[in-house]
């Protein structure tokens, strides 16, 4: 039998024990005493939403093709056993070998939302590593942190060693043979730390200095020792089918959110949506050929024996060989008992097609994202999504049987007016009556259904809208009000249906995506009080985030509602993203000014992301 | 595992019949599943080495090889020990489970400190006409008489209690309400966690009503050349 850290009394006792045992099909066997490099990949959640993330299990897999390094998972304990090992003092372990975090060499911690924060310090603290980087011992990992809020490390900045910028695959074999090859010498933590901050994509926040002015903004961000580069650019992956792929992803025993094999087909975004941090940090856009898709798509569902293959991109209908790929999956596996599932296809004759033959119409709803009710407005955030194209397609879906709409929107976008909000309301109106009057009755698969939900708008690093006022949680509700109010007034009120996200979290969020290090006390002092799981709404608790920023003197207004100087220094601007601040300008500047820009395969607008060497701009298509 | 839950047992085990390639039969519609039913759920904490799941194929190799194909990639903790072929009109598994064996030992720090005590109490137990416990049902308590479930019930030299109860959906009787009814009527409590349980066999009845014939679910199927 495997040893495992939890008595069976534990496990027995707390909700789904398959969380915490490991041994799941496909995940890896070593001998921890036969590698050189022992790596704790950590998602900050619990394990069923770690489990359901690609890229961890991307890195997990290449990781352990090196056979001097061991990788292992690590997720957050569900809070009944996070009170079990508070109580009765069990370190944190990882699942494979089911051994301390604490013993490890790196513990490698996935930043993939916000409000994951207080999670991270829970996993530090249950594993008995110090909060603070500062205070770690030689027998400490090294903390490192990746994803995509590594693109503003700073509210966390007290708590890592390093942050990894960028695509994970180019950089962590240098990383490693620097850690053996510091080792061998005899180096320290710190030597390590040294060489490791001058790898291309890493940052190492203790060998830079921060000043600030008098109104609180930076002063200066600079190295503060010598050989230590001044900005830190992005890694990313140019030849995509190079790049290291998973071909036995881990097959949880648990049903966990994404219960599916992933097909990425393709990373960045030739669109240009003005609040979409994706859309811009993952530029330029690389595609997979179709062949790899092909093979992969094989070999994956061969070795995980899943049900259902899901692709993957930002932009599915962007892919230049998806017509290709969906065909062949259809033909392939659908008459074997697997579903094939194709989230964030645009609505056209093609895709209505497909999904006519792999999903049960009447049972399933069509969603479109305007994300903003009025043309005027999704001019300013660049959603090149018109009216005539949104009624069109749910036109020609009513033709196909389908009568259930979803639309996704935003409330308190820059320069957003009660027209703007009350064209949610209008829209949806629209879509129902072109249902009412176009469908003959005989032809109608009974009433139409269309539900709108809005979330609220948080201002992004390294997007246009990085200079954004954001609203309060007060305006926020007014707003969604309005919206409500508006639906009671329209004709078809009872086919329409409006729901709106909770707006303290938008507010929170909005503080930890354009924090600087002055924000790390408040995530530890909330943390000290009780916050955990703030990302799931019966965990989160307002009041003890609130009773922080009092205790820390830290204002949320400056984070959010301050109006931003163009010239201002950000504490993400040491990063180069490839996306210029030059160009995030001009695009802050044509959103105010109701100016459309075109996508990458139109026209080049100069992004400053060309500077990879690859991309649209490289394929001769624009 | 032991704390994987029934439900995701069974997905498991779909996942391993499209691992193995096997040629089972789906449902008709949109969302098709694996013709496959389970013959008793197992409880979460509970080790077995008699499961039983009956399938439906379309075509199929020879027990031998299917028997490789399925255990190549059924992972470390299963293992899948007879691979045998049903009549076309057998009544599905889950349909005709009757009984059950099941071994149990105490965890280290629960044993019985006086085992030949425990084991000659257990047989003055099972010698009673009438075992009443307390069941706790939706509507509230009742009591029931569990004795005409308990087939076998002994205490065994290696520190196990070996017991044959009542299973399936005419009637259902589990390993730890045996044993936590004889330690009440020794006047104890059974700790929770205290039993490590494995169920050994299910058996169907071939008897008839009062004088069963106990016949293990292996026995109703035939191995493919």
């Amino acid at each position: 039998m495997r040893k495992l850290a939890l008595s069976d009394e534990i496990l027995l006792s707390v909700q789904q024990p398959a969380r915490y045992i490991g041994n799941e099909m496909n995940a890896v066997r070593k001998d921890p005493d036969k590698v050189d490099i022992r790596f704790a990949m950590c998602f900050p959640d619990v394990y069923e939403i770690g489990m359901s993330h690609l890229g961890m299990q991307i890195l997990y897999a290449m990781f352990n093709k090196r056979e001097d390094v061991y990788c292992e998972r690590v997720f957050s304990p569900w809070t009944d056993l996070d009170q079990i090992m508070r109580e009765r003092r069990i370190p944190l372990f990882a699942l494979e070998s089911q051994d301390p975090v604490k013993s490890f060499d790196f513990l490698g911690i996935t930043l993939q939302y916000e409000m994951c924060y207080t999670n991270i310090l829970q996993v530090l603290d249950l594993s008995g590593i110090p909060l603070h980087a500062e205070d770690r011992k030689e027998n400490d990992p090294i903390v490192i942190g990746g994803g995509p809020c590594a693109y503003n490390p700073e509210p966390l900045a007290p708590f890592f060693d390093i942050f990894y910028i960028g695509e994970g695959e180019t950089q962590y074999d240098a990383l490693f043979d620097i850690y053996k090859e510091n080792h061998r010498r005899g180096g320290n933590r710190w030597t390590f730390l040294e060489q490791a901050a001058k790898l291309p994509g890493m940052y190492v926040p203790a060998f830079y200095d921060v000043t600030y002015k008098e109104d609180g903004t930076i002063d200066t961000f600079t190295p503060n020792r010598p050989g230590i580069p001044e900005t830190v650019k992005k890694e990313i992956v140019l030849e995509m089918d190079d790049a290291p792929y998973l071909e036995k992803p881990v097959v949880p025993f648990l049903k966990v959110t994404q219960d599916r094999c992933v097909l990425e087909i393709q990373r960045g975004c030739i669109r240009g949506c003005r609040f979409c941090q994706a859309g811009n940090v993952y530029r330029p856009l690389r595609e997979h050929s179709l062949e790899y898709l092909k093979d992969y798509a094989y070999k994956m569902l061969k070795n995980t024996g899943h049900e259902e293959i899901s692709l993957s991109s930002l932009s599915s209908s962007d892919y230049t060989h998806l017509k290709e790929l969906v065909n062949f999956l259809i033909d392939e596996f659908h008459g074997k008992g697997v579903n094939i599932s194709l989230p964030s296809l645009r609505i056209d004759a093609f895709s209505l097609d497909v999904m006519s033959r792999v999903q049960d119409v009447k049972k399933s709803s069509l969603t479109f994202a305007p994300e903003a009710g009025s043309q005027r407005l999704r001019d300013v955030i660049n959603k090149g999504l018109t009216e005539e194209v949104i009624l069109k397609g749910a036109l020609d879906a009513f033709h196909g049987g389908w009568n259930r709409v979803k639309l996704y929107f935003m409330l308190g976008l820059p320069t957003e007016t009660r027209e703007d909000m009350e064209g949610i309301a209008e829209l949806s109106e629209k879509i129902a009556e072109l249902y009412y009057d176009e469908m003959p009755k005989e032809t109608r698969n009974g009433r139409v259904q269309v539900v709108a939900s809005s979330s609220f708008f948080v201002p992004k690093p390294f997007t246009p809208f990085q200079w954004a006022v954001m609203c309060t949680k007060e305006e926020f509700l007014e707003r969604a009000y309005i919206v409500k109010h508006k639906f009671r007034d329209m004709k078809n009120w009872k086919s329409l249906k409006y729901n709106y996200h909770e707006a303290d979290l938008t507010v929170l969020e909005g503080v930890l995506a354009r924090g600087d290090r002055k924000v790390a006390d408040v995530v530890e002092e909330a943390y000290h009080k009780g916050a955990l799981y703030d990302s799931w709404s019966e965990h989160f608790h307002n009041e003890i985030w609130m009773k922080a920023f009092e205790t820390c003197g830290v204002d949320i207004g400056f984070y959010t509602t301050r109006e931003r100087g163009l010239d201002e220094v950000f504490p993400w601007d040491f990063i180069d993203a490839g996306v210029t601040k030059e160009f995030l300008k001009r695009e802050w500047l044509n959103a105010i000014g109701e100016k459309v820009t075109p996508n990458c395969r139109q026209q080049c607008s100069g992004c400053g992301a060309r500077a990879f060497g690859g991309g649209v701009c490289f394929e001769d298509k624009n | 595992m032991k704390f994987i839950g029934h439900l995701d047992v069974m997905r498991y085990f779909q996942k391993v019949m499209r691992r193995a390639d096997v040629d089972i039969r789906y449902s008709e519609g949109f969302s098709p599943h694996q013709i496959m039913s389970f013959a008793s759920p197992l409880g979460v904490g509970m080790e077995s080495r008699g499961e039983y799941v009956d399938i439906e194929v379309l075509s199929t190799d020879s027990s031998k090889e299917m028997l490789r194909r399925i255990n190549e990639v059924i992972g470390e903790e299963m293992e899948a020990l007879s691979y045998r072929r049903l009549p076309d009109d057998a009544a599905n598994a889950m349909s005709i489970v009757a009984a059950a064996d099941y071994a149990v030992r105490f965890r280290e720090e629960y044993a019985p400190a006086d085992w030949d005590a425990f084991t000659e109490g257990l047989a003055e137990f099972l010698a009673r006409t009438e075992i009443t416990v307390i069941k706790k049902t939706k509507k509230g308590e009742r009591e029931m008489n569990i004795r005409p479930m308990i087939y076998e019930l002994k205490a065994n030299e290696d520190r196990t209690v070996w017991m044959k109860i009542a299973t399936g959906s005419a009637a259902n009787l589990k390993p730890d309400a045996v044993l936590r009814a004889y330690f009440e009527s020794r006047g104890e409590t059974m700790v929770e966690f205290a039993l490590l349980t494995t169920r050994m066999e299910v058996y169907a009845d071939k008897g008839t009503e009062g004088s069963p014939d106990f016949v293990t679910l292996e026995q109703f199927g035939e191995d493919i050349e």
